[in-house]
Formats: structure tokens, C-alpha cells, sequence
């Protein structure tokens, strides 16, 4: 380094200390910078205003209630006698029955979207799902209602028919009576689930989809180029990649699921009771009960709903924050790199 | 499936691999096309058993896509067309009712970068061949394979206590060696190999280079390679490969490795083979 040696400043810096540097942002980066933090921050400060507000709004009721407002299974604003417990199982039940229909057929569709489908429709598929996510809940629940109750029943009383001595399918009426009790069957958690699962099946697609085009393409060729059938390459390669893309994608539609309100509100009739038959008519859920009371209420019965929002609010957040944990920390797309 | 049968079918495998010192396999008048663009034309090349033959060529003349139609992993490009047959011991591989996962499992193949399943242990690695036809060993025939494979490939001593573990925790070099032990596993009569040592060190490259002779008298090779030194230290036979600009690729010059590079016919070939383009 001979042009080194002529330039050697005349006080040398100490080696030991490290250098303060210029920030290295030019205006123009400076500025962008400034408002994507800004929105960033907009996006946190609206999520936890929700939070803080609901939270707040909880108070008086929790005062008031404590503990048995999670343990009282009625909702009786009259009689003074207030509580979730049925409620949240109803929520969790047509959830659960949402995600249990939903899974598989989200995770076979995104696997044929990703692997099977030929390469002209694969594009038609992708938007006909998408298209699938932006069809209003409204549209599902007069769907689940009209179009899906009426045949969905006799799924109900054929299963309760033959395994009704399994407690979910049991339904408290004669499955086999001459005229069958059809109002027994219907508005039940099974087919407000059906519907919810309409919407569940996008959300959970398009992110197992996501997860499963980026399978790394060298895995995929090894698993083809050593015999493997392409169900073989699935197997070996696309689903031990995509295992934090499937269980995220499913608890995003999970939480989807947990807190849809129009279409339960329109197939559900309200029923207060701890029951886990889910063919029977009558469930109800937090968020079909804060909007099918909410306009009629008093002050401490607004507090009341606002109070079980609260409880809806913190058990999507949780799931959903879970799901989002679960995706970012799956291998995408960083494992063969040498 | 019982013990017998097990036994049958391992036997079965290592006949074939006996019998894989005696592998011709030929590509007669092949064409390929991508999207309707010609990048191949006319292309015959005569693989001799127990052989090494040397893909040689600068970058687009067609080299990877001809050594990807010797086992038919070009169709599985959206697009991908080809034209000819490629004829295993006289048998055409893309006749109707060839079972395709039957090639590519006599035809094996060795990827330019290194791919070994990393969610799998450096065992299962070896044995994902098996899992993916279906295969069915016992653990010790298992761990027989394991062991011939990894040995075959060069890489035994250095992973042989560690089978556990995951492959994608290995040197890049241990674990293309890892890639060519799983390709070995599956006991192919052919193995290609597109650019194997491409993305490795020089000691990597001589360890591969290294597996690559020994491998010769049992497995019937063709390799893709840039590195002409390399393509003159393993190879017996070479195709000089070019694509005039706008043309699709072909093949100019092929014969015994050390004509192609000593006594080179076609003057596009000595200029080629001297470093003077590509």
C-alpha cells in the first residue's frame, strides 16, 4: 500500500474506542422513514385505544359482577343476573366448528392451488379464493340461512341418528319420530359454523398458499429427481417447510372465526345454557349478543357487553398474536442457503 | 411385507446396481423448448457404461436443459417442450406408460447447489430416497445403506457419528456429498450431475472430484462443468456444447476427452477449450 504511506494523518486515532458515526440517512430516506414510523405508530395507538377503551368501559361491570361474571350462565340484565360463561363456549364452539370444517378443505385447496393445479388456472384459482375473502359475512349468513340450513339439517338428524350416543351429536328430540322436529335442528352451532367457515377458508388459504409457493425449489427437485410422486414432494419437502405457515394461517382464521358477528346473528337463536350439543338448535356468542342487544341497552347493560367485547378483544389478540409468532419464526426460504 | 420380500427387493436393487457397469444410455435427436423458444436443436449424444462424461459449454448453450431431459426433470418446468428419445439400455424413457418416478430412479441426479432436506437428520437425509418410492428396509439393512451410501460418497468418516443430526448443519462440500450419498441410496444405474462443484472451495471440489473416479466403474456418469481442468481430470468422454447467437444450442464436437481438448476438430472448439470465449 504504497499511496498509504504518504498519507498518514498526523494524529492517530485511538483503536480502542469506537468511532462515532454519521447517521447514514439521506433527507429524502429521513422523511420516509419519519412516516412509516408515523403510521407504524398510528396502527399501535388504534389497537390499544381499542384495548384501553373496552378495558376501561369493563371496569364497573367487573366491580360490580366480579368473578360470577364469568361463571353466571345467563344473560338477565333485568333480573341483575349477567354472565359469559355460556356465551364464551358458544363462541368457542362455533369457532372450533368453523376451524374443524375450514382446515381441511383450506389446506387441500391451498395444496392443489401450490401443487396441483395446472399453471393456466392457478392464477384464476388464487383470485376466485381472494374473491372468497371479500364476499360480505353478511352474504354467508343469509347463505348458511337459505341455502345451507334446509339441506344441513338432515345432515344433523342422519348423524344424530347414528351417533347420538356420542354427546356432540346428540339432540334433545326423537331423531327417529314419523314427523321429525326440523325447529330442533335448526340455528344450531353446526351451521353457523358452516358458514363461519366460509370465511375462515380464504384467510387460512391464502396463507398456507403463501407458505407452500415458497417451499424452496432445490428441495422440491431433490424429492422429484430421487422417484418421489408429487405427492411424495409434498410430503417430504412442502409440508415440514410449511408446518408454522398451516398452524399460523389456521389460528389468523381461527381469530377470524372467533369474533364473526352477521352471519352467526342471522343463523343462531339465542340460547343461554352450557351445552355441547352442537347439532341442537340455540347457541349464542359474544359478539351476536352485543349486537343483537347493544340497541336496547341501559348504561350498566352497554358496560355489561362492552365488558364480554372486552374478554373477545383480549382472546383474538392473544390468538392472533400467537399465530403471527408461530409464522414469523417458521423456516421461510432460509434453509438450504449454504 | 415380510422379511422375504424385503430381502427380495433389496436384492433386487443391488442386481440392477451390478448390472449398472453395463448402463448405455443414449439421447437421440433431442430438441427442447421453453415457452415455445427453441434452445435446443438436434442434439445425440452415446453415454458408454462405466464412463464419465463431461457437459462442456458457456453459459446458455443448453448443457443443464440436455442433462435435465436425460431424466426427464425438464417437463417438470411449466412450458418446458422436448422432442427425440432418450434410450436407457434401448429402452425410450419417455415412451407412453413409463412410469417417470421409475426413471428418475434408475437416472439419478446431483443439483448445482447443494440440497439436502433440512428438516431431516443426516441419516434420513440418505434414506429420503427410499421414503419418497416407497421402499421398505429393516433398521439394519438401513443402517447398511446408510453407511455403503455415505462411504460411497466420501463423507462416512466425517459424519458417521453424528447421523443425528441435522444435514443442514454440514459444510456446503459435506453436504453436496451428503446430496450425492442420497442419490446413491437409491441404487441408479445413471448419475447426473449439473455443475456439482460450482458453488464449492477448491478442497471441496477435489473431494467431489475424488468421489466422482471412484464412483465410476459402479454408476455410469455425466456431468455438467465450467471448469474445463476439471472436466479434463474426471471425465473419459466430453461434448463441447455452443449456441450461435440466436440459435438454439447443440452439440459441436464429442469424442474421447483428450481429443476434444488436445486435438480438437472444430476450430470454435480449440478456441473454446484454450479459454478464448466463454
Amino acid at each position: 500500500m504504497s499511496t498509504s504511506a504518504s498519507n498518514t494523518p498526523t494524529t492517530l486515532r485511538s483503536s480502542s474506542e469506537p468511532r462515532l458515526l454519521e447517521p447514514g440517512l439521506e433527507r429524502s430516506d429521513r422523511i420516509f422513514h419519519g412516516l412509516s414510523t408515523l403510521t407504524g405508530a398510528f396502527v399501535l395507538l388504534v389497537t390499544g385505544g381499542i384495548g384501553l377503551f373496552l378495558g376501561l368501559q369493563a371496569i364497573p361491570t367487573l366491580r360490580h359482577y366480579g368473578l360470577s361474571f364469568f361463571t353466571t350462565v345467563v344473560w338477565q340484565p333485568e333480573l341483575d343476573h349477567i354472565g359469559i360463561a355460556a356465551v364464551l363456549l358458544g363462541t368457542l364452539e362455533v369457532a372450533l366448528v368453523a376451524m374443524t370444517l375450514a382446515f381441511p378443505l383450506a389446506l387441500m385447496l391451498a395444496l392443489f392451488i401450490s401443487d396441483y393445479a395446472p399453471v393456466k388456472i392457478k392464477s384464476y384459482l388464487v383470485s376466485a379464493v381472494d374473491l372468497m375473502a371479500a364476499v360480505p359475512s353478511i352474504i354467508y349468513g343469509l347463505w348458511g340461512f337459505f341455502l345451507l340450513q334446509p339441506h344441513a339439517i338432515t345432515l344433523s338428524r342422519w348423524l344424530s341418528q347414528n351417533f347420538g350416543w356420542f354427546p356432540l351429536f346428540h339432540v334433545d328430540t326423537d331423531p327417529n319420530a314419523a314427523v321429525w322436529q326440523q325447529s330442533r335442528y335448526t340455528s344450531s352451532v353446526f351451521i353457523a359454523g358452516a358458514a363461519v367457515s366460509m370465511m375462515a377458508i380464504p384467510l387460512a388459504c391464502a396463507v398456507m398458499r403463501a407458505v407452500f409457493d415458497q417451499a424452496p425449489q432445490g428441495e422440491r427437485e431433490a424429492a422429484m429427481a430421487l422417484g418421489g410422486t408429487r405427492f411424495g414432494v409434498v410430503r417430504t419437502v412442502v409440508l415440514p417447510f410449511a408446518r408454522g405457515g398451516i398452524i399460523g394461517g389456521s389460528m389468523l382464521a381461527l381469530g377470524r372465526a372467533l369474533g364473526e358477528t352477521a352471519a352467526v346473528l342471522i343463523i343462531i337463536s339465542p340460547a343461554y345454557e352450557i351445552k355441547f350439543r352442537v347439532l341442537e338448535a340455540g347457541t349464542q356468542t359474544i359478539s351476536a349478543l352485543i349486537a343483537g342487544n347493544f340497541g336496547n341497552a341501559t348504561a350498566s347493560q352497554l358496560s355489561a357487553l362492552m365488558t364480554a367485547g372486552f374478554v373477545l378483544f383480549l382472546i383474538t389478540l392473544l390468538v392472533n398474536t400467537a399465530a403471527a409468532v408461530i409464522i414469523r419464526r417458521s423456516r421461510s426460504g432460509a434453509g438450504t442457503d449454504i | 411385507m415380510t422379511t422375504t420380500d424385503v430381502e427380495t427387493t433389496i436384492h433386487d436393487l443391488s442386481a440392477t446396481h451390478r448390472a449398472a457397469s453395463e448402463t448405455h444410455l443414449d439421447a437421440i435427436g433431442i430438441s427442447a423448448w421453453f415457452s415455445g423458444t427453441r434452445v435446443l436443436e438436434n442434439v445425440s449424444l452415446s453415454v458408454p457404461p462405466a464412463t464419465v462424461t463431461a457437459l462442456i459449454g458457456p453459459s446458455g448453450c443448453g448443457k443443464s436443459t440436455f442433462l435435465r431431459i436425460l431424466n426427464r426433470m425438464h417437463e417438470s418446468i411449466p412450458g418446458a417442450q422436448m422432442a427425440g428419445e432418450v434410450r436407457l439400455n434401448g429402452d425410450d424413457i419417455y415412451a407412453p406408460g413409463v412410469r417417470v418416478t421409475t426413471v428418475r430412479k434408475r437416472i439419478g441426479m446431483v443439483f448445482q447447489k447443494p440440497n439436502p432436506f433440512p428438516a431431516m437428520s443426516i441419516g434420513d437425509n440418505v434414506t429420503a430416497g427410499l421414503a419418497l418410492t416407497r421402499t421398505k428396509v429393516n433398521r439394519a439393512q438401513r443402517a447398511e445403506l446408510i453407511e455403503t451410501s455415505l462411504t460411497r460418497a466420501g463423507l462416512w468418516r466425517e459424519v458417521k457419528d453424528r447421523l443425528d443430526q441435522p444435514g443442514s448443519a454440514l459444510s456446503g462440500g459435506q453436504q453436496q456429498r451428503l446430496c450425492i450419498a442420497r442419490a446413491l441410496a437409491v441404487q441408479p444405474d445413471v448419475l447426473l450431475m449439473d455443475e456439482p462443484c460450482s458453488a464449492l472451495d477448491p478442497t471441496s471440489t477435489r473431494r467431489i472430484e475424488e468421489t466422482i473416479d471412484e464412483l465410476r466403474s459402479e454408476v455410469t456418469i455425466v456431468i455438467v462443468t465450467h471448469n474445463m481442468q476439471q472436466a479434463v481430470r474426471v471425465s473419459q468422454q466430453a461434448a463441447f456444447f455452443l449456441a450461435e447467437e440466436g440459435q438454439p444450442g447443440g452439440i459441436v464436437e464429442q469424442g474421447l476427452t483428450d481429443d476434444v481438448f488436445h486435438r480438437p476438430q472444430d476450430p470454435r472448439t480449440a478456441k473454446y477449450v484454450h479459454g478464448d470465449f466463454g
